[in-house]
């Protein structure tokens, strides 16, 4: 048995990974409150936006942009994989980290090159062990607090390079934020541009658009400056999902990680309790047995 | 008076106005447009610009537009802005000072400024100002 001491110190180390952990756990409420928030403001615009473009693109018709063209023969695929940039929070990232990874086996072949942007630190370490190589990574995005700009200037790169041909496909692998208690890493075409539904399933308003819009500029000039738009809230969306996700993992985690130290923290307490009594009976024994001896 | 229609002006951040308007003037980028109750449907893009709406009580109100989209409708008007600011909320101080950087960096002769950025700086800070000033 261990003795006093021993367990006393251990006590004490998880009494203080404990008070950690619950810090932690109190942290990652709060910042999902704000991301969840965040994420609440963006509904609003993100689904005022598919309603525009989905009666948009309903008139504009087919070819009205290059970005909306499937490539015939598929070479270069591009990865964008968000992830968080701290751990502690469970099977988050390794889960989202799978998910890239079986895009890219089902995608690779003999003549197609993968390539990869990262948002996050634990992505761009996975992808810094691959053997891919990693066009862009940013840093200090997923879990912090970011605005609309670091979305457009991260789509608009991609964009860049799809146009002049040096991707033809790309993915983006982003935690959907379906739960507190669970995030779904999902995987989504953002380049070209998959064909736009007429975003009226969604649309709590029963009014269909039936009459036909105006356009000024032109309805295909209109969707030429929408469509780029429409690939950053898409890229915006999937980094709000995956900080909130990030802090919800976190949460779930940190509270797991807290209930099984007090869980430990019994248990030591009742080892230690027995080791007292058992040192406690010891030296009542040494009395008793001193005592009856002076008796004679 | 004249029946009103529903004003939302949407940016990524959050919602900045949704209410019920007799008028919305926005800068549209072919031209500035009015919208009243039952105008036909109609898209246009937007400018840099202040867009200006009659409330029901009939006081005006300007918000600053940063680029964007306009849909209106019969009933409605939508505004997706990349950003946008109500007249209360706009930081003049912080205007004039980039009105000033700008003006700088497009009045020196150097090669290194990119100039498209500066323009655009310079256009936003413009329309910041008049937004509050023209009241």
């Amino acid at each position: 048995m261990a003795t006093l001491k021993e367990v006393q110190l251990k006590i004490a180390g998880v009494k203080k990974t404990r008070q950690i952990t619950s810090a932690m756990k109190m942290v990652a409420t709060s910042r999902l409150r704000g991301a969840q928030l965040a994420m609440e403001a963006f509904r609003p615009y993100a689904d005022k936006y598919a309603e525009v473009l989905g009666s948009l693109a309903q008139k504009a018709g087919e070819g009205a942009s290059p970005l909306l063209e499937a490539r015939e023969e598929v070479k270069k695929v591009h990865v964008v994989l968000l992830t968080s940039d701290r751990g502690l929070c469970g099977g988050f990232n390794v889960s989202l980290i799978e998910k890239a990874e079986a895009l890219i086996k089902e995608k690779v072949g003999d003549d197609v090159e993968i390539s990869l942007t990262n948002f996050g630190k634990r992505g761009r370490d996975w992808a810094r062990k691959s053997d891919f190589p990693m066009v862009d990574e940013y840093l200090g995005v997923v879990g912090a607090s970011f605005d609309f700009s670091i979305a457009s200037t991260g789509g608009q790169k991609l964009i860049n390079s799809f146009v002049f041909g040096e991707y033809d496909e790309v993915y983006l692998v982003y935690a959907e934020f379906l739960s507190m208690g669970k995030q779904l890493p999902v995987i989504q075409q953002l380049l070209p541009i998959p064909p736009i539904e007429v975003a009226e399933a969604e649309a709590e308003d029963d009014q269909p658009f039936q009459a036909e819009h105006i356009c000024e500029p032109s309805a295909e000039l209109l969707l030429g400056e929408m469509l780029p738009r429409n690939v950053y809230i898409q890229l915006y969306r999937g980094l709000l999902e995956t900080s909130t996700g990030e802090h919800a993992a976190r949460m779930s985690a940190m509270d797991n990680a807290t209930k099984a130290c007090s869980d430990m923290i019994t248990d030591l307490q009742r080892v230690y309790n027995k080791a007292r009594q058992a040192a406690i009976t010891a030296d009542l024994m040494d009395i008793v047995g001193g005592a009856e001896a002076l008796k004679g | 008076m004249a029946d009103t229609i529903r004003l939302e002006i949407v940016t990524p951040g959050r919602r900045v106005v949704s209410e019920p308007v007799q008028i919305v003037m926005a800068p549209g980028s072919e031209g500035e447009f009015g919208v009243l109750d039952g105008h036909t449907p109609f898209l246009t893009s937007l400018k840099v610009g202040m867009a200006r709406f009659k409330d029901e009580a009939g006081k005006e109100c300007g918000v600053f537009i940063n680029g964007g989209f306009a849909e209106a409708l019969a009933d409605r008007v939508t505004i997706l802005a990349e950003s946008a600011e109500r007249r209360r909320d706009i930081d003049v101080t912080r205007a004039k000072a980039s009105l000033a950087r700008a003006e700088k960096r497009l009045d020196g002769a150097r090669v290194d400024v990119d100039e498209t950025r500066a323009k655009a700086a310079l256009a936003r800070a413009i329309h910041r100002i008049s937004t509050v000033e023209s009241r």
